[in-house]
């Protein structure tokens, strides 16, 4: 707490690189712009080391600086402040050190873009926002970067925005984030009324302070939950708001890596995470985080086998990998969450980050039928895309096997999960592995086929967008150099592949920091996490004793705890071998269906056309919201509200009065003759019956 | 000493002959005559009650006061109007028939719808 | 300086108009004067930032000017608070933008209408000043003609329609107000129009609960049209339409706040019991224009009319903050005010330099112009995410607060209202990003819209200040909210405590009974089971209150 790390400049340098860049870029050179956009960046991730470094470990109380304040009213203040503890530090170090990378990487996979500066300005804007949405020190701050990374994420999956795809899709992603900021909104309300604040000292302390059981029925803490479940299920596409994530794939490749697989995607993990304590406070809501992210694992796999577009595997494989990251908030299993998001940053970044060097080294395709056979031709990318797949696969000793088993075990033993959601999620893994050596052996392996028939073309156009817009219009996501033609299949620049290989590196060694307890290791990342993830009531008294820490934790804290004590070495090595067998078996049969006998494919999808139709049109979620949602909800507002109510009733009737008198001064009108002695005639009329009236009054007095 | 009602039955022969010429006749000289008859008309009750209330106070209601000459006066006030009403209404008359060329009412109706 | 900043700010627009009146018929010459006259009132209007007393608490309007005018009971009285302030402001700010805008686009019966435009903002300027019923009457009312005669002579095809439409529409409701102005001067026992006079008389005056329901309504109806209200919206759209674009920006930037203004300073801070025991339906209705207004707005296929029918899911969120009668959420509905006033009047101005172009607010029109006009993209992009309410950005303060405040607001249902007020949220990135897609997205399909000529330095100007303070306002709330919360805790504190109490009943003290509090509720009920019946019985009983 005494030093003052300036942590308010992490974000702010993106933002200026943003403007600088956004309002004078036009006039820059590339260079120009990309050395703003590098600086700021690298500037941004350099002070972020710097301030972790300032503050490792970092104690058992968060360091917090608040700025001024925001939005005050009545008794609610909100301020501009910030707050670094262990979870802020692993999320800042990742999405300045990600996105410092993938900025690199950007400069050589789009310089041949237009709107190159237009680029770079939405990137840092996107890195500004994030960076705000995990310094911040209350949820209204957390709620800036949120929305914030969603309009970074509109403007740039619809950078292409000549294509009618590219702009629906940015529409889509940012309406249906918007859904689950609804969601979000209310639970901010909620806190509010039952806090009196949205800072996380605030309502944390409360909490610890141990004024509340943890909820039985469903009560307020559930209610309040939930709703920060929905809002997390919009910004990490869980079930029922995935359906964006896929679509977001119209953007520039880079874009995907950055904010459609490392950073922007897994905020509403860190904000469960963030909000453990609420949580932990409603068992009901734990059980729901745990069954979504468990649904949505399986069933983004199941999707993902059946996507042709290589980008729309990797985004299936996300939305499935987010399931995995929720699966472990559900069953209180935070820092296996937060280490399955740090290394699934890693190395899906990199798969992104491999497949964008794949597709610009075949010049703009994207259709995994149209490649095959590129080991050779591009052996970096392919060697990189290699320890990246099977890092998610889960094989040992890459990163993703020891996040990947550290969430499986805690769903055995937690009394939220249990067998069945560990199950769900082993075949899960099995999945993963399978669809990913599917799409290497698709893309590496196998004879080159640039010009390949796709056979069920008419299904794929109706499923993707539009496949030749790919290539055909000049913004679109492609190359056309004469260089980069199909005849010249061409390894990326170094500037593209540097990022790749420490990304790969990252990607090997990333999961040794949490090597598990039974395989030798000290599972150092649970360790430095559990400040931020035990019940907070040492932060209540700055410095208090670690034993007093263990007697207030939260009961959920102390189940974890137990389980982790009793559980015997043997099962551990039996669960995580099971894991391992899932994944060799998905690589089995990856290879025998798509390397071996590559007829087996379509002899079985024949066979089971009516499954694999619906797989490939993802189960008809998209048709389906279209046609609850969307289309009566147009209907509606054209037949019955605008045309029906507005037009019809309200100004029936005001145009009814209207004619109404128009009607009645017609009719008096005709008095009004212009003939003179008509007139007269009728002023003669009145003075007598004036006059009779007056005699009338005398007679009868 | 003629009676009171003498001299106001006469003003409301007087009147209503007015009120009939200004309805029936179609010329406009025709009709400005029978306004003025009907001022003359209201001039001479006017004139005869002035007379009646100098010479018979006693007929006054009670807690009514009599302002001499106060029925003169508004005589004197109708005499002006109607000369000043008669220099516009002429003037008027002279620039419709200059336009329309007919002194006919019934053809002056431009306000007609 | 202080005695009469208010008077000069309030007719310095008048003395120009009537300069202009004057000067000869050179189009340049009368387009720099107006600007020059509306630059100097905004000039002297930050006098009041300057000097305004932040720290003074109650109502105690502030430069006060207090004159007689018409015989004694009638005074020329004028005065500011935190949230007129603000609204002077808003006003004075937008007029010269409206100039601007209007540099080209006006050709014909140039000096008309700069002189209408100095003479509107001279009337909507007094409407926010006055703190006699009278002088805020003649306002009010005089804020119609001006604008009528801008859409009438100065608008589109059905320009004529879309006046008299205005007029007649707004000026029946006032009626009402101007009924229930005179019936509480006759029981003022002061016999003036002052607007303390009528807080007092209304809260000792012994007026029997129905006369003050019918007095409370009678000001309602004037301002629900002015907001305007579901369902008494429809000329709103109409006059949007038609109008020019200076003459939006000031109906949609100003007039539409006179209501809400209205609803706040009479409506809730003269008749606290009323807005407590009303404030049920009325939050009904605000409910209804957010979403209405929102779903209306998606299925618009011109442009114009899309961002009418967005004021009326704005304003929604104004009287629904109002009427929370909670500090919290009517802070945001004043603050809601002034970024609507900002974000709605620079979406009507870059409409309004579109139709320049092309002549036409239909969407089928447009398409893909991101391409040819990408400054103009990015200030429409600005304005679309100020509307939208992006954190950071002005609206998001104002609707997190007004939501935020009805969820904890002690009104019936408050929490409903706020979760339905809420999905507002959703509706507006529908229907503006639909609409921004529908303008910039996609590829152009109108051969004449790839030469369409970007946005000049002299549309930047005037979009420039807009969106700068929709940035500020986004950022630093906290300054506006110093001047403007003492203000509303002296306006609702009254009608908050109320609905607290009823509430918890056991603490009421209204009218001293609960059976007194249980008669409003029946006499409530009567009005809306017995309509006219109940209508005479009210009036009635209303004047026999009075004679005693």
């Amino acid at each position: 707490m005494t030093k003052n790390l300036h942590l308010w400049v992490i974000p702010l340098l993106p933002l200026i690189g943003a403007a600088i860049n956004g309002l004078f870029g036009r006039r820059f050179k590339n260079a120009m712009v990309s050395a703003v956009a590098l600086l700021f960046t690298a500037a941004s991730f350099g002070w972020a080391a710097w301030a972790v470094y300032s503050l490792w470990p970092g104690g058992l109380a968060p360091h917090i600086e608040t700025l001024f304040p925001w939005i005050t009213a009545g008794s609610f203040s909100a301020p501009f402040g910030f707050y670094l503890d262990q979870l802020s530090m692993i999320m800042v170090l990742v999405v300045t050190g990600v996105g410092f990378l993938i900025h690199i990487y950007s400069v050589g996979y789009m310089s041949h873009e237009g709107g190159y500066y237009r680029f770079f300005a939405y990137l840092n804007l996107f890195m500004f926002f994030m960076l705000t949405l995990v310094l911040a020190n209350n949820y209204l701050l957390m709620f800036v970067g949120w929305e914030g990374v969603g309009l970074a994420s509109y403007l740039l999956i619809g950078f292409y925005f000549l294509k009618d795809s590219a702009a629906n899709a940015g529409k889509k992603a940012f309406i249906v984030n918007r859904i689950g900021d609804f969601g979000f909104l209310i639970g901010m309300f909620l806190i509010i009324q039952h806090f009196g604040s949205l800072n996380y000292d605030t309502v944390f302390n409360k909490i610890a302070e141990g004024h509340f059981a943890p909820e039985t029925g469903w009560g307020v803490f559930t209610v309040t939950a939930l709703c920060l479940l929905f809002g997390a299920t919009g910004k990490s596409a869980q079930v029922p708001l995935y359906v964006w994530l896929p679509d977001a794939m119209e953007g520039p490749t880079p874009v995907s890596a950055l904010i459609h697989a490392a950073t922007m995607v897994t905020a509403g993990i860190y904000m469960i995470a963030r909000s453990h304590a609420i949580f932990n406070l409603a068992p009901h809501a734990l059980e729901i985080v745990a069954i979504i992210g468990c649904l949505t694992a399986i069933f983004a796999a199941t999707m993902g086998l059946a996507q042709t577009d290589i980008k729309r595997v990797l985004a299936y494989s996300t939305v499935s990998q987010l399931g995995y990251m929720v699966l472990a908030c559900g069953v209180a299993a935070y820092a296996a969450g937060i280490f399955h998001l740090m290394t699934h940053a890693f190395f899906k970044a990199l798969l992104f980050l491999g497949a964008g060097s794949v597709i610009h080294a075949i010049g703009g395709e994207q259709d995994m039928r149209r490649m095959g056979g590129l080991r050779k031709k591009i052996p970096v990318t392919f060697w990189v895309v290699t320890i990246a797949t099977f890092a998610i696969a889960g094989f040992p000793p890459f990163a993703g096997f020891f996040s990947k088993d550290e969430i499986l075990g805690a769903v055995f033993h937690s009394p939220y999960g249990g067998p069945v959601l560990w199950t769900i999620g082993v075949i899960t893994a099995g999945l993963t592995s399978f669809y990913m050596f599917r799409l290497w052996f698709m893309t590496f392996f196998g004879e080159y086929k640039p010009d390949a028939d796709l056979g069920d073309a008419h299904l794929t156009a109706a499923v993707h967008a539009s496949p030749a817009a790919h290539g055909a219009t000049p913004h679109a996501d492609s190359h056309d150099d004469d260089s980069h033609g199909h005849g010249g299949v061409h390894e990326s620049p170094w500037i593209m592949l540097a990022p790749l290989v420490i990304l790969a590196a990252l990607s090997v060694v990333g999961g040794w920091v949490g090597v598990p307890q039974f395989m030798g290791g000290h599972n150092e990342i649970e360790h430095f996490l559990a400040p931020a993830m035990e019940s907070r009531s040492a932060v209540a008294g700055e410095a208090a004793a670690p034993e007093h820490t263990e007697s207030l934790a939260s009961p959920i804290g102390e189940i974890g705890k137990e389980n982790k004590g009793t559980e015997s070495t043997s099962e551990e090595w039996l669960l995580a071998g099971t894991s391992v067998f899932a994944a060799s078996l998905g690589l089995f049969f990856a290879w025998l269906f798509y390397y071996k006998r590559r007829e087996l494919p379509d002899r079985i999808t024949t066979k089971i056309h009516g499954i694999y139709t619906m797989v490939l049109h993802k189960y008809y979620v998209d048709e389906g919201y279209g046609a609850i949602f969307v289309k009566p909800l147009l209907a509606l507002s054209t037949v019955v509200f605008w045309r029906g109510v507005d037009q019809g009733v309200i100004d029936g009737l005001v145009n009814g009065a209207g004619t109404t008198s128009k009607g009645i001064g017609n009719q008096l009108r005709r008095m009004q003759s212009g003939n003179i002695r008509s007139y007269a005639a009728w002023v003669a009329l009145g003075g007598a019956a004036v006059i009779a009236y007056m005699v009338w009054l005398g007679v009868s007095k | 000493m003629i009676p009171l009602s003498w001299y106001l039955m006469l003003s409301a022969v007087l009147f209503s002959i007015g009120v009939f010429g200004f309805l029936l006749k179609r010329n406009i000289i025709t009709i400005f005559m029978s306004i003025e008859l009907m001022l003359n008309a209201v001039n001479l009750s006017f004139v005869a009650f002035a007379n009646y209330w100098n010479t018979h106070p006693q007929m006054l209601p009670s807690g009514a006061r009599m302002v001499p000459l106060s029925g003169h006066v508004f005589v004197f006030f109708v005499m002006v109007v109607a000369a000043a009403e008669a220099a516009v209404g002429l003037a008027i008359i002279i620039s419709v028939f200059r336009t329309r060329e007919t002194l006919n009412v019934d053809r002056v109706n431009l306000l007609k719808l | 300086m202080n005695g009469s900043i208010l008077t000069l700010v309030t007719f310095l627009p008048a003395i120009g108009a009537l300069v202009l009146m004057l000067m000869p018929r050179n189009d340049r010459i009368l387009r720099w004067t107006a600007l020059v006259v509306s630059l100097v009132t905004f000039a002297f209007s930050l006098h009041l930032v300057r000097f305004f007393d932040y720290s003074q608490r109650g109502f105690q309007p502030q430069f006060d000017t207090n004159h007689a005018w018409i015989g004694q009971s009638i005074r020329y009285h004028l005065g500011v608070d935190g949230i007129s302030m603000w609204l002077v402001l808003l006003t004075t700010l937008l007029v010269p933008v409206s100039v601007l805008v209007s540099w080209k686009s006006i050709h014909d019966r140039v000096k008309e209408f700069f002189v209408l435009l100095l003479l509107l903002e001279m009337a909507m300027i007094g409407v926010f000043l006055a703190l006699d019923m009278f002088l805020f009457y003649v306002f009010w009312e005089a804020t119609l003609i001006p604008m009528a005669l801008l859409i009438g002579m100065y608008g589109h095809e059905r320009r004529v329609y879309a006046a008299v439409k205005f007029f007649l529409y707004t000026m029946v409701a006032s009626v009402f107000m101007l009924i229930a102005i005179i019936w509480l001067y006759t029981h003022n026992p002061q016999h003036n129009f002052e607007y303390t006079a009528f807080r007092d008389v209304i809260a000792h005056g012994g007026f029997s609960p129905t006369a003050l329901q019918w007095l409370f309504l009678g000001f309602f109806i004037a301002f629900a049209v002015k907001v305007p209200l579901f369902p008494l919206h429809t000329w709103l759209p109409d006059a949007h339409v038609e109008a020019p674009t200076a003459g939006s920006v000031l109906l949609a930037g100003v007039l539409l706040k006179m209501g809400t203004y209205g609803l706040l300073r009479f409506n809730v801070g003269m008749f606290p019991d009323q807005s407590a025991y009303n404030s049920s339906w009325i939050n009904v209705l605000a409910i209804i224009g957010i979403i209405y207004g929102a779903l209306v707005a998606l299925v618009q296929p011109n442009l114009k009319k899309l961002i009418a029918y967005s004021s009326v899911s704005h304003l929604g969120f104004v009287v629904l903050g109002i009427f929370s009668l909670t500090t919290m959420g009517t802070d945001g509905a004043v603050y809601q005010m002034l970024n609507h006033g900002i974000s709605t009047g620079a979406l009507f101005m870059l409409a309004g330099m579109l139709y320049e172009r092309k002549h036409t607010y239909e969407f089928k029109e447009f398409g893909g112009l991101a391409t040819p006009m990408p400054v103009y993209a990015t200030f429409f992009l600005l304005a679309v995410l100020s509307s939208v309410g992006l954190p950071l950005l002005n609206g998001f303060v104002g609707e997190f607060l007004v939501l935020s405040g009805t969820f904890q607001s002690a009104v019936p249902h408050g929490m409903l209202f706020a979760i339905l007020g809420s999905s507002g949220v959703i509706w507006g990135a529908c229907y503006l990003l639909w609409m921004y897609q529908k303008v910039f997205y996609g590829s152009i399909h109108h051969d004449e819209n790839k030469a369409l000529p970007d946005i000049d330095g002299r549309e930047r100007i005037s979009l420039v200040p807009l969106v700068i303070m929709a940035v500020i306002m986004g950022v630093a709330s906290p300054y506006w909210m110093k001047s403007i919360e003492p203000a509303v805790v002296e306006l609702a504190k009254p009608a908050a405590k109320i609905a607290s109490e009823a509430k918890a009943p056991t603490q009421s003290k209204l009218y001293g009974t609960t059976e007194a509090r249980a008669l409003i509720r029946t006499k409530v009920d009567d009005r809306t089971t017995a309509g006219l019946g109940a209508a005479s019985l009210g009036s009635k009983t209303a004047t026999a209150g009075g004679q005693k």
